[in-house]
């Protein structure tokens, strides 16, 4: 299947995935409340937020344009790149809103009309700087997918059962953050390949164990709490209590570390990219392929700032909700609104 | 007594791990608990009781384990059972209430769920039907306003309804035998009393046995038919309500039963027995009141004593009655 087509499904599938949950929320006063608190808390985060969600589906909704030619006939635009001309492209760069090239003064295709400038290959830089939102949430989003049931299966079961499966998952956590972590990723996407499967998949491996150690420190203290012992005394089986009366406990964690790993991650693929690994079109690699135009005289900055505003206002907005997430879901202050 | 007993316990001997090998926290208690009586295991914190109701559910948590001894729940040999059908027994054959209603609620969902998982491990119901057993159930231990009550979540309820809803679920698959471990001890005096009358109403009802495991003997003044006195992991007394109450042997039942506040002893300073339970692997060789006991001669701290039965109801565990026994005759 096309790439286009996976991921106009997986967008279908996302948004249905966000309206049941929507539904369960709505449903379950204690949830639906924590989102009501969130949103009177957090309003220009939450609408931040929102707003990169929207432009990341946006681009991950493509199709093939009826009666293009040459290369643009096999190239699927997306919903982002529809917002801008067919060719939206220069020689070289060129300054925001300029009419002419920033070398040469050659005339542009498009006077006036990027934004934020080209960059060296004559992108236009406000158009790469939104594609980004994909990328970051992607590589975010998918991490977290990956780690979040890493970090359950084996801290729960390291908490809960104790003894020698405790000691396995301690010695992994403890070989795993043995190895110094960028180390690892490189090997890991050197061996596995760069695509964006493989890098979160590397990324995950990596990511688990801390979020490990903290479910199986939670799981050890909810274990001694009396309605698991009440549950066993019911007759309830292990495998019920722990999907029933722990992972339930666990999940304001669950909820707090995706918001936390989310951040983290794309902050590491930054990193990464910086190294040449990264994901192609993140604007990590933006920020490595405007490294150098720092030296030039006069200072080419559209580029670099574009990407770093970009990247730096999800991270900022996605941790300021992190933060409010973390108050809201407390124990004590969910009591005290009570 | 004619009848089977609900619960059998012979000799059983838990044991935790000491610092030199293993401390038995119970170490040889027999009880037995007809269809529809109540038994009260008495004594002070620390002395066993809530072990010996753990280990009748095979419940004792690690490291302890039961060492010896013979458990016969409603005919079936407890400790022999194969763990998926312990699980059956547990909730079905016998249920346990427990002491801390306030943390004994999953928090995170709703109690008429909680009571609904409680019905449906045992038997394969429809949610709607287990519900409507969860609403029946509800208003048959006292929760006003049942229906609504089964969507409310934990924090929302107040001790003594938290305590009802624990109720419920223990009833749920209507047990022999109910161990109420502390039931009351957690809630307030007015809340307590409810609490007391929902048990002994639900004892004539459905003749469930309860096992209730106390330290306040006003709760099993109130309740029990039979006592069993427990110190330092053995039975010291035992006997019905009446012989214990009305005559205690054993000095430590008596030095109790003094520690109670009364309205007879006005202004008189509050009888306390000296000291704490010792820790299990601290006891003395002999009697294990000796070192605390008023009484105290010279075979208590060599000679383990044995059974002096003073009625047919009624024997203690004391070198002291055991003389005056003989005295008597």
């Amino acid at each position: 299947m096309e790439a286009h087509v996976v991921s106009n499904t997986v967008v279908v599938g996302l948004v249905a995935g966000v309206l049941y949950t929507a539904r369960v929320v709505r449903r379950s006063r204690f949830w639906s409340d924590a989102i009501r608190e969130l949103g009177r808390r957090r309003p220009i985060a939450l609408a931040a937020i929102a707003f990169y969600v929207a432009l990341g589906l946006a681009d991950s909704v493509a199709w093939l344009d009826r009666g293009a030619e040459g290369i643009a006939a096999h190239t699927p635009r997306s919903l982002v790149d529809r917002l801008f001309p067919a060719d939206f492209q220069e020689r070289s760069y060129s300054a925001p809103l300029a009419f002419e090239e920033f070398y040469g003064g050659a005339g542009l295709r498009f006077p006036g009309q990027h934004w934020l400038g080209t960059d060296i290959l004559g992108r236009d830089v406000l158009h790469m700087a939104l594609k980004g939102a994909r990328v970051a949430l992607l590589l975010g989003g998918l991490t977290s997918l990956i780690v979040i049931p890493l970090a359950l299966l084996f801290g729960m079961s390291a908490g809960y059962f104790g003894g020698r499966i405790d000691d396995a998952v301690f010695f992994a956590i403890s070989t795993l953050s043995s190895i110094p972590t960028l180390l690892l990723l490189i090997a890991l996407i050197v061996a596995l390949g760069r695509g964006p499967v493989q890098v979160c998949f590397a990324m995950g491996v990596t990511g688990w164990v801390s979020f490990a150690r903290v479910i199986r420190g939670e799981t050890l203290k909810l274990r001694e709490l009396d309605y698991v012992a009440a549950a066993r005394a019911l007759g309830a089986s292990e495998a019920r209590i722990l999907l029933r009366h722990i992972l339930p406990n666990l999940m304001h964690l669950v909820v707090i570390t995706f918001v936390l790993l989310f951040s983290g991650m794309v902050l590491t693929e930054a990193v990464l990219a910086f190294l040449g690994i990264g994901l192609d079109g993140s604007w990590g690699q933006m920020i490595d392929q405007a490294r150098d135009e720092l030296a030039r005289d006069p200072i080419i900055f559209w580029n670099l700032a574009a990407a770093s505003v970009a990247l730096f206002g999800l991270i900022l907005s996605v941790n300021f909700v992190g933060d409010a997430i973390r108050d809201i879901l407390d124990p004590r202050t969910v009591r005290e609104n009570v | 007594m004619t009848t089977d007993p609900v619960l059998e316990v012979r000799d059983l001997v838990t044991t935790f791990p000491a610092e030199s090998g293993r401390a038995a926290v119970v170490d040889g208690i027999s009880l037995r608990i007809a269809p529809r009586e109540v038994l009260a295991l008495v004594g002070e914190s620390g002395c066993g009781k809530s072990v010996t109701a753990l280990s009748i559910l095979r419940l004792v948590p690690k490291p302890g384990r039961v060492e010896s001894g013979r458990i016969t729940l409603a005919g079936r040999d407890v400790r022999a059972l194969p763990v998926s059908e312990m699980r059956a027994v547990r909730g079905a054959v016998a249920a346990m209430i427990f002491q801390e209603p306030m943390t004994s609620l999953n928090p995170v969902q709703a109690v008429g769920a909680q009571v609904v998982e409680a019905i449906r491990l045992h038997e394969k119901v429809s949610a709607a039907a287990a519900r409507a057993r969860c609403v029946e159930l509800f208003g048959r231990v006292g929760i006003p306003d049942a229906d609504a009550r089964f969507e409310s979540y934990p924090h929302q309820l107040s001790g003594g309804l938290k305590q009802r809803v624990m109720i419920a679920m223990a009833l749920s698959m209507q047990p022999k035998l109910l161990i109420a471990d502390e039931p009351t001890t957690a809630l307030d005096v007015t809340i307590q009393a409810q609490i007391l009358d929902l048990l002994r109403e639900i004892r004539d009802r459905f003749g469930t046995a309860i096992l209730l495991i106390s330290h306040n003997l006003g709760v099993v003044n109130e309740l029990a038919d039979r006592i069993a006195v427990m110190y330092a992991g053995q039975v010291a007394e035992e006997g019905t309500r009446e012989d214990l109450l009305a005559n205690p042997r054993h000095p430590y039942t008596q030095r109790l039963l003094a520690s109670i506040p009364s309205r007879t002893r006005r202004g008189e300073p509050l009888a306390e027995i000296p000291g704490v339970v010792p820790s299990p692997g601290e006891w003395p060789a002999g009697c294990r009141f000796t070192t605390r006991c008023h009484r105290a001669f010279e075979p208590c701290a060599e000679n383990v004593p044995c059974a002096t039965q003073i009625s047919d109801t009624h024997r203690a565990y004391c070198h002291a009655v055991a003389r005056e026994e003989e005295g008597a005759t």
